[in-house]
């Protein structure tokens, strides 16, 4: 099983980001994804600046690097910046919307589909392939068996299967919408924002009026409270089809996640339960843990 | 413009037929439709006879095949597929590529729209759907502004048809999966969000609480006016302070933007409401019929009636609207 690291979810400060990746260069990551997939007006690093760090942690790193496409692509001006992130020309591109699809399926290079494709089945993957994809991280709402189940239906088209990337660790990004929930909770207007989710390094929390901790807010997108965690599902990672687990950076304590995911993939005992939610890789809801985790 | 309207029940049909709509949305009674929800949608022989009427009145059947493929159960979406090309609607609603690419290669000749589901908000994802399925209309999603929606059209030869009246997503549609999160069912996989088989109404301590699935989305004070649990319509506590903290209960209203839409290049508008009562089509559509016709009339002199406003009013939730994410201050 490769260990990937995704896309950073939340507005970090450019000093914090930089010692997040030397960081992560000396982890045993096989693939890192790099880029800003929720908000445009997050400009801690421009397109150029991404670009420019990638290059600089290609050098520190023998993970692949990734460039991860915005997600909600809105106006004219995201459409030109995700237009030159297709062209960078050195890195791969995860696709994040169907103007990516689009735009690296006309240049014919190979993508990696992230979670906000809507793929669902074996038939609608195999039009992804068509289109150049080659590695696919299925939506997060999926079960373990959909997704073997998907596989399934590819093998039978006859179609080569593309690399699995499952969300395995994490807040869940859960949706997207053109108002910024971190505005609003600052009671502020999403033009006169003034990049208050920097001021969150893992969002805002939203709770039950009964404090049942449900979502995350973090600007434009919607994140589960609880972490979902998949370490104590690790055999069946594997079994349903998986060939990479992606890890979502947090703020604080990714080098011990990344530790603890290193020494079950190199035949460790996982633990029997971890904290946190299992509920959609078992087909339930999403924020629930499953009480079988650590036994399938 | 077009105006395009829904219907959950063949009663709901008649009524739009016979206050003038254009075009008239239908599902299947499964879930290969996005508002497959208990009691609602037309068998079979219902939407013969729906058909039928629409024909004889001389205006258009699109079909909602909307929902994406699951690998369990692709024979559902193919029939749907199928039965619509037999049906010789007008146009058929889709949004996963793999029921669009099953229509494109098995019924060349019927006519596919992208649904808002397909979540599509600008020209170079349009131009993927056109190029290989051939879409001969799109359905934007509710996020985008009044200037995004023109950028859209400019950039694209895709037909372009918008929400103007019913609820309002305020998450991308296609794009969300909090249902899922908190109910198992969602949106893009079951045609529903918040599900009424998740819903529990309590009394606890003299207030009237709603939960889904065991969770509190809200809980009012005596006298005050409770909605249906949609869970992004609940109030919530963030950093202390307990609000409608992703969306109040309110209906999208466009109605003051016609003159707008129309400038823009919108073909269509679009009223959502598959799941609410033959009253509701009966009325939103002819209030908008009546608007619209008063803009073609007279473009220049286009104001909302007060009648057609007071009605539209009435059959909001929370008897609120807005302009939604057109008015770029709601973002």
């Amino acid at each position: 099983m490769k260990l990937s690291l995704g896309p950073i979810l939340f507005f970090w400060p450019r000093d914090q980001v930089t010692r997040f990746y030397a960081d992560m260069a000396e982890q045993p990551l096989d693939i890192i994804y790099m880029g800003e997939t929720v908000c445009s007006k997050r400009r801690e690093f421009n397109l150029d600046g991404w670009i420019g760090l990638a290059r600089e942690l290609q050098q520190a790193t023998r993970a692949q690097i990734v460039l991860s496409g915005l997600t909600l692509i809105e106006a004219n001006s995201e459409v030109s910046s995700l237009k030159r992130l297709c062209d960078n020309g050195d890195f791969m591109v995860e696709a994040n919307d169907m103007a990516a699809v689009q735009f690296l399926s006309e240049r014919k290079l190979q993508f990696a589909g992230g979670p906000a494709l809507n793929i669902y089945s074996g038939h609608a993957l195999a039009e992804f392939i068509d289109s150049g994809l080659i590695r696919w991280a299925p939506p997060v709402e999926c079960s373990g068996n959909m997704i073997n189940n998907t596989l399934q239906q590819l093998d039978a088209m006859s179609i080569p299967r593309p690399e699995v990337e499952v969300f395995a660790y994490g807040h869940l990004p859960l949706a997207y919408s053109a108002r910024c929930f971190t505005a609003r909770a600052e009671n502020r207007p999403k033009d006169e924002c003034e990049f208050c989710c920097i001021n969150y390094e893992e969002g805002i929390p939203l709770a039950s009026q009964e404090g049942q901790p449900l979502f995350t807010i973090n600007g434009i997108q919607t994140m589960s409270a609880e972490i979902n965690n998949l370490l104590a599902d690790y055999p069946s990672l594997a079994r349903q089809g998986a060939d990479i687990a992606r890890l979502s950076p947090r703020a604080k304590g990714m080098t011990e996640v990344i530790r603890a995911w290193d020494l079950v993939r190199q035949g460790g005992q996982p633990p029997l339960a971890v904290q946190g939610c299992n509920g959609y890789w078992h087909g339930r809801p999403g924020m629930v843990t499953a009480e079988e985790a650590g036994l399938c | 413009m077009e105006l395009v309207c829904p219907a959950g029940s063949l009663p709901a049909l008649k009524a739009a037929v016979r206050q003038g709509a254009d075009a008239i949305y239908v599902g299947f009674k499964d879930d290969t439709n996005a508002r497959h929800f208990a009691g609602l949608n037309l068998t079979d022989k219902q939407l013969a006879e729906g058909v039928d009427l629409i024909r004889k009145n001389n205006k258009k059947i699109y079909i909602a095949v909307n929902t994406y493929a699951q690998p369990d159960g692709w024979e559902r979406w193919q029939r749907a597929v199928d039965q619509a090309a037999a049906m010789g609607v007008n146009a058929m609603i889709a949004a996963d590529p793999a029921v669009l690419a099953y229509a494109s290669k098995n019924h060349p000749d019927l006519n596919l729209h992208l649904s808002v589901q397909g979540s599509a908000t600008n020209g170079p994802a349009l131009s993927f759907y056109q190029q290989r399925y051939n879409i001969k209309r799109a359905v934007l999603p509710r996020v985008l502004s009044l200037a995004q929606v023109k950028q859209v059209a400019e950039s694209t030869t895709v037909p372009i048809e918008v929400f103007a009246f019913g609820s309002l997503c305020i998450m991308a549609e296609g794009r969300c999966h909090l249902s899922s999160y908190m109910t198992g069912e969602s949106p893009n996989l079951c045609g529903v969000c918040s599900p009424a088989k998740a819903v529990r109404w309590s009394n606890e301590d003299g207030k009237l609480s709603s939960r889904l699935n065991e969770v509190l989305i809200d809980r009012y004070e005596e006298g005050e006016a409770a909605g249906y649990p949609t869970l992004c319509k609940g109030r919530f506590i963030v950093n202390g302070k307990k609000f409608h903290a992703l969306e109040e209960p309110t209906s999208l209203d466009t109605m003051d933007l016609i003159p707008e839409l129309d400038r823009i290049g919108v073909k269509a508008v679009k009223i959502e409401g598959r799941q609410r009562s033959p009253a509701y089509s009966e009325q939103v559509t002819r209030a908008w019929r009546e608007a619209l016709d008063s803009y073609r009339h007279n473009p220049g002199g286009f104001r909302v009636e007060n009648s057609w406003r007071q009605t539209l009013a009435g059959l909001s939730e929370g008897s609120q609207t807005t302009l939604g994410a057109y008015h770029r201050a709601w973002q």
